[in-house]
């Protein structure tokens, strides 16, 4: 007792003398340290933003202000009309009816895609992580090596493929296809994620008597609202974009919007229409960036909830 | 071993498990009687768990045969087994209220919805856990989660229970207040239960009878009084107690016509000690627990030494004193009223009778 009560007159006699640091560090704004990152964040976001600047700048500008060069200053007359004609009247080929035509062929083909891809990709990785069926390794190997073979190699093939079925050219044929490229990583992604759930909920649905499916739908699904949203934004973007698989599999009147795209932008007939041009490239571009904003955080969450385990 | 069981609530036969080369179980034989509490107790690793998921159906077996109530179950699936399980995790479903985790199985089973609501009712009242039917998990503290996933269990209407060290995620004294909790559940409801853990005093404190396990085999199956007073081998004495047996190695003698435990230049007679069967002269082990043993009582035992105190472990309600015994450590647990300093001179005596003889080759009790 004798030690303690020393100690604590010890302890208030330091208190009354105080004169150094106390309570919370101070924190300077205009630190060294601030400058610098601050500094540099600015710079590059500067210099991602500037290309998307241009293109907004000049595809609200008539032809003749464009003629004048001056890429970087704003429109002196804004005028809408290339989005409008980017929209509905831009010609690539014999087809007359602008992007219009070609979004709406992208909408058909991602849609689908994106809803059989991710439905067969889930239940893929929930077998494989809870499942463990005889082979399951060997499986999961298999699928994921096939996610390393260059696309190239299986571009012909497939053709040959969709021609002897029947469906070569059709919109069914590129979405079928999609799904298929879309299924190594998306597998990965859920086989990740389920397999870092807890074990013992899947044993506990199990002695409560779900079943496979009842275990999928009931437990599961519920709990992998993060990993459906990154597999959604990857194949939405993914198979928005995708330009190849397109111009590959599809003919004229069924083109991606990615393709008419480029039909517009690299015609070689009459005068180059920049402010068309740049009004269909931010068209195009837009699904994935709206798809980016509204999902952001989640995107994030999820993406780091499947990278956990390997 | 105990005597036949004639009815086995849960019969496990010859049964053994392989994952590819390891054998986890090893022809494994245990019948639990109708409405007994068995506790499986070991170390990590001693297929203990993998035993229960066994019984349970989570876990394929290699060979061997296991009946529930009579029935041949070891193809069944988990549901259709009479079982409930607890586990350490809760693994509530997260997304479902306690109400809605509770109902699962019985949805999943299609049972009317006044027979879910009457089951849930009953279970919830056992439980008090009435308040919390419409919250999330989520929203629920450690002790209430468990107790979730006991009802779980409970409305299931089952003939046995399965607990996965249900207790191991708690605090102090959140284990020991559920652990009284599930003592006066299985009172009441009267269910075979087999439990799960490597807490030596949960097993104590619940079992009718436990069996202690290691490297996949059953080492000693009997009441925890037995278990822990006469132990079979030197491993069951070591596991059980806190603080942990003494074990003196030296050899066994006979002089004259008695048996004599010789450690250096110690001599213990051994004629109040109840051998198993008439021993050889040889090296062993003599084991006796720091309760067992009597300090500065004077010199009516069998046995009494003097040594010096080398360490004092206060532990609140008693204290461990650490001695040396010819030159091996010896303890000594002391009411806190009579802690000794360091360096004290004490003495020391037991009756060889409370303690255990092992044979130093193969461990086994002598």
């Amino acid at each position: 007792m004798a030690d303690v009560a020393s100690l604590s007159t010890g302890a208030q006699a330091l208190k009354r003398n105080a004169t150094g640091p106390s309570g919370p560090k101070p924190r300077h704004v205009l630190s060294r340290r601030n400058i610098f990152l601050y500094g540099t964040l600015i710079v590059v976001a500067l210099y991602y933003l500037l290309p998307l600047y241009v293109m907004i700048v000049t595809s609200l500008k008539g032809m003749p202000e464009i003629r004048l060069g001056n890429i970087f200053s704003p429109p002196v007359e804004i005028t809408f009309e290339p989005w409008v004609k980017a929209w509905a009247t831009a010609c690539t080929g014999l087809n007359c009816d602008g992007l219009s035509r070609g979004f709406w062929n992208s909408v058909r083909i991602t849609v689908p895609s994106v809803i059989l891809s991710i439905a067969i990709a889930s239940v893929n990785g929930y077998a494989l992580a809870n499942w463990r069926f005889k082979g399951a390794d060997t499986f999961f190997i298999i699928l994921i090596v096939g996610a390393f073979i260059p696309y190239q190699v299986m571009i012909y093939p497939i053709v040959i493929i969709l021609r002897e079925i029947g469906i070569y050219g059709t919109l069914t044929g590129l979405v079928i296809v999609h799904s298929i490229f879309g299924m190594p990583i998306l597998t990965l992604l859920f086989r990740n994620y389920f397999t870092s759930m807890p074990e013992e909920l899947f044993r506990a649905a199990r002695v409560d008597g779900a079943g496979f499916w009842g275990i999928y739908l009931r437990i599961m699904l519920p709990m992998s609202l993060p990993i459906f949203v990154v597999a959604i934004i990857l194949q939405v973007t993914g198979i928005w974009n995708d330009f190849l698989f397109g111009v590959v599999y599809t003919r004229p009147d069924t083109y991606p919007m990615t393709v008419q795209l480029n039909n517009i932008v690299n015609s070689v007939q009459g005068v180059k229409e920049y402010n068309v041009n740049m009004a269909a490239t931010i068209l195009t571009g837009l699904v994935p960036l709206i798809v980016y904003f509204v999902s952001g955080k989640l995107f994030v969450r999820g993406i780091a909830a499947g990278a956990v385990k390997g | 071993m105990a005597a036949e069981i004639a009815n086995p609530s849960v019969s496990i036969q010859d049964l053994s498990l392989n994952f590819g080369a390891v054998s986890v179980l090893q022809t494994l034989n245990l019948d639990v009687a109708n409405g007994e509490f068995i506790v499986l107790l070991g170390p990590s690793g001693c297929g203990k768990s993998t035993l229960l998921n066994c019984i349970a159906g989570l876990l394929d077996i290699s060979e061997g045969r296991i009946f529930i109530k009579g029935k041949n179950v070891t193809w069944e699936e988990p549901k259709d087994r009479g079982i409930g399980m607890v586990f350490q995790s809760y693994a509530l479903y997260p997304q479902m209220t306690v109400e809605r985790n509770l109902s699962f199985g019985l949805r999943v089973a299609g049972v009317p919805k006044d027979e879910i609501a009457k089951r849930i009712a009953r279970a919830a009242e056992i439980l008090q856990i009435e308040p919390l039917l419409q919250r999330k998990p989520l929203a629920l503290s450690g002790g209430q989660r468990q107790r979730v996933a006991i009802g779980r269990a409970l409305v299931r209407d089952v003939d046995v229970f399965l607990f996965d060290e249900p207790l191991s995620n708690l605090d102090a004294k959140l284990r020991s207040e559920l652990r009284v909790e599930i003592k006066l559940l299985h009172r009441r409801l009267q269910n075979t239960m087999i439990y799960v853990t490597h807490d030596q005093i949960e097993a104590m404190t619940l079992a009718d009878r436990i069996a202690v396990m290691k490297g996949g085999v059953i080492q000693q199956l009997d009441a925890p009084q037995t278990i822990y007073n006469r132990p079979v081998n030197r491993f069951v004495a070591g596991f059980l107690g806190s603080p942990a047996m003494n074990f003196l190695d030296g050899r066994l003698e006979k002089d004259g016509g008695d048996w004599l435990f010789v450690v250096e230049d110690v001599r213990i007679p051994l004629a109040t000690y109840a051998f198993e069967k008439e021993p050889a002269p040889g090296p062993a082990v003599f084991g006796i627990r720091p309760e067992h043993v009597a300090f500065n009582s004077g010199t009516g035992w069998p046995f009494t030494a003097t040594a010096n105190v080398e360490v004092v472990e206060p532990m609140g309600s008693d204290t461990l004193v650490w001695l040396k015994l010819g030159q091996q450590n010896f303890t000594v647990r002391v009411t806190s009223e009579r802690t000794p300093k360091n360096g004290d001179a004490v003495s020391v005596g037991f009756d060889p009778m409370r303690a255990s003889l092992f044979d130093a080759q193969t461990g086994n009790r002598l």
